[in-house]
Order: C-alpha cells, then structure tokens, then sequence
C-alpha cells in the first residue's frame, strides 16, 4: 500500500493525525479556523454593500480601501489578502473571475460557490461573459460596457452593483437583504421582487 | 491544466449555478490550508504549485478539496515537515 | 521601474511551463499581447518563488487592461478585461 491508493478519508484522517502529534494542527486549532470560516458570508459583503449606498463618506472608503471599510464594520481582515471594490455604473459592469484556480474575496463573501470554482466558468468568462451572464438571468443595457476581472495574484475582487431603483426610502438593513453572492461578482444584478 | 481562461473544451459546458453545501472533509481540508498558511509551513502558492503538478486524469477526476489534500500532502513530503512513514503508519493505525 | 497608467506594455511571450517545474500567475491567454496599465496595486512578494519557498523579492503588481475583441477576436466592441500582472511580464512599448 502507497499514499497514493489510499482514499482520501483515510488519507485526511492519516494527516490530520500526524499533524496533531507534531503539534502544527491540533484538532482544537481546525475546529476554531472552521469556526471562522463559516462565519464569513455574502450577508458581510452585503452591509458594506448597502452601507456604500447610504453613506458616501464610506462609499469613497470602500472604493479606495475595501479592506479598511469591512474592517469598519467589524468584519475580520487580519492576515486577508487586499480588498479591491469594483464600482459597477450605467456605463460599466464588472465581472470577477479566477481563470487559474478560484480567488475569491472570501473575508466578506464566504467560501466560494462551486459554480465559481468550475471549468466552466473560468474558460468561459473572459472568452464569452456575455453568453455566461445571459445564462445567469443577467441583461445589460446595450450602453453598459463589460469589463471581467481576472483575480490572478494578491488582490480579491467583489463588485458594487448599482442600487436598484425604487429603493429610496430604505433601510441598510432592507437594502442588504437584496444583495447576494452573485451581485457582488457580476454574474447577477440586484433587483426589487 | 489549470489555466483554462477561454480554453475551447470547457466553451460550450454550462454553468452549474445550483448551491452545493461543504462538507467536513471539505471544511477541514481548507482550515487545515489555512493553519498551515498562518504557520508558515507551506505557502498558498505552493499549495497551487502542487495542485497544478497533478497530472491532467488526475486533476480532473478529483473533486476540489481532494485536489488540495493531494497537494498539501506532496508539499509537506516535498519539504520534510512530514514523512511517507509516519503518514502510513497513522493511516493504519487502529 | 515604476509604470504609469495609460502605458502601454506588451506581456512577454515566455512559456516557463515547457522549461520545466514552474509557478506562473500569468495566465496564458495574454501572453505576446499588448495592454495599458491601469494602476499600480503595491508590492508583492513574487510567487514564482514563494510557490518552491525561495526567498521571493517584493515586486510591483499592475492592474493591466486588454481590449476583449482584440483577444480572441470575438467580443463586443469596449468590453475589455482586467489583470492582475508582475512587473517582470511586462515590457513597456
């Protein structure tokens, strides 16, 4: 028997073991960083989103620092790769990819969604963004120009979608609810139900 | 193989856009990376350097984390910080 | 070297990939290609030699843009992409 045949619960648990006994991951460490882990989601990346809406001061925060704006809202950056805010406007929208593995602003978004992580994706969003966003529901304007970010060294990139009309008299909070993973990469666009 | 912006074989495969949940094999896999990171045993860029020496079969037959316990694995043989004995040795332990 | 945004730079047609092990985060499909810097992003340790945990010099990383329609010859007219891309990829015309 080999390394390479064993399957891989069998391997985890084998390294998981030997990474405990010489005290470089305890199993108290692992469940601590899941704990963490788990705990960044859209709705973080959706405060600074409806926040950006509000209040200009940290709209201007946000688009020149984006990890200095979670911080603001007490959203855990240390040790997180830059923060870079794409501005979406009725002349531009942006799409994120990582066409060389799967870079995603995970401190205010989460794990990345599988579909995020596919082939499908990252062959065909810088070749084909328009046909992907069609399949995503997503309909620009013939006006709005499209830029797709490819996130390929040591920055993480989400977007600022354009607030939707008929949201004028929100809340942050109400206006945070309508943002989702897919609004704060590219692939959709808020909307009022 | 992992460079596949615009690659004509991955062209005309839709988008799987429908959620699927982690699991704790995946969970643990990525807190596992991340204390790693934070040790300074091994770099992410090595853990792409190591997912990215996966021959093509390999890397395409494996689901995502299995890829990145493959490469945390070799890294880790690669550089000593664990040996083919020991990981053997607890893989059959009791 | 520090280049200034609206600079036009060419990336280097260098396929590292076929010398042997390397870890590249340029990706395939601008190599040879020309782009305009946007902006500089700050300095970051190169990952070609963090990838085999080498000593890795800070290096300056741009934000590069590529017209689409002229890298793949399909693509809406003023779409554009935008890269991340080491100083070292990058040859200013």
């Amino acid at each position: 028997m080999t390394i390479a045949t064993l399957d891989h619960d069998t391997l985890l648990k084998a390294l998981q073991r030997v990474l405990a006994d010489k005290d470089i991951a305890r199993p108290d460490e692992i469940a601590e960083r899941i704990r963490i882990t788990d705990a960044g989601t859209p709705a973080q990346g959706a405060r600074m989103v409806a926040k950006a809406w509000c209040d200009p001061a940290f709209r201007t925060l946000m688009l020149a620092d984006g990890a200095s704006a979670a911080a603001l809202l007490d959203i855990p950056m240390r040790g997180a790769p830059p923060l870079g805010v794409l501005e979406n406007t009725a002349d531009l929208h942006h799409l994120v990819v990582c066409t060389l593995c799967s870079c995603y602003p995970r401190a205010v978004l989460g794990y990345p969604p599988f579909w995020f992580k596919s082939a499908a994706y990252r062959a065909r969003a810088v070749r084909d963004p328009l046909g992907l966003l069609t399949e995503f529901g997503t309909t620009l304007p013939a006006s709005t120009a499209l830029r797709v970010v490819d996130s390929t060294a040591d920055y993480r990139w989400m977007v600022l979608p354009l607030r939707p009309h008929g949201t004028e008299n929100w809340s942050e909070a109400e206006l945070a609810s309508l943002v989702h993973a897919g609004d704060m990469i590219g692939v959709t666009i808020p909307t009022v139900a | 193989m992992h460079d596949i912006g615009g690659v004509p074989r991955f062209l005309c495969e839709p988008v799987d856009p429908s959620p699927h949940s982690l699991t704790e094999f995946d969970r643990t896999v990525d807190a596992i990376r991340q204390i790693l990171g934070q040790k300074q045993v091994m770099s992410v860029d090595e853990l792409r350097r190591g997912i990215e020496s996966l021959p093509e079969a390999t890397y395409f037959g494996l689901s995502y984390y299995e890829r990145w316990l493959r490469s945390i694995t070799a890294i880790l043989l690669e550089k000593s910080v664990i040996t083919e004995a020991e990981l053997m040795a607890a893989a059959t332990a009791p | 070297m520090s280049l200034a945004p609206g600079t036009s730079v060419r990336v280097k047609a260098d396929w590292p990939e076929l010398r042997g092990r390397c870890h590249i985060r340029t990706p395939h499909y601008v190599r040879g290609e020309t782009g305009t810097i946007l902006r500089h992003l700050g300095d970051f340790p190169n990952p070609e030699d963090l990838a085999f945990a080498r000593p890795a010099a800070a290096t300056p990383l741009y934000h590069v843009r590529f017209d689409q329609p002229s890298l793949w010859g399909e693509g809406a007219p003023g779409d554009d992409i935008v890269i991340e891309l080491f100083a070292h990829w990058l040859e200013p015309l």
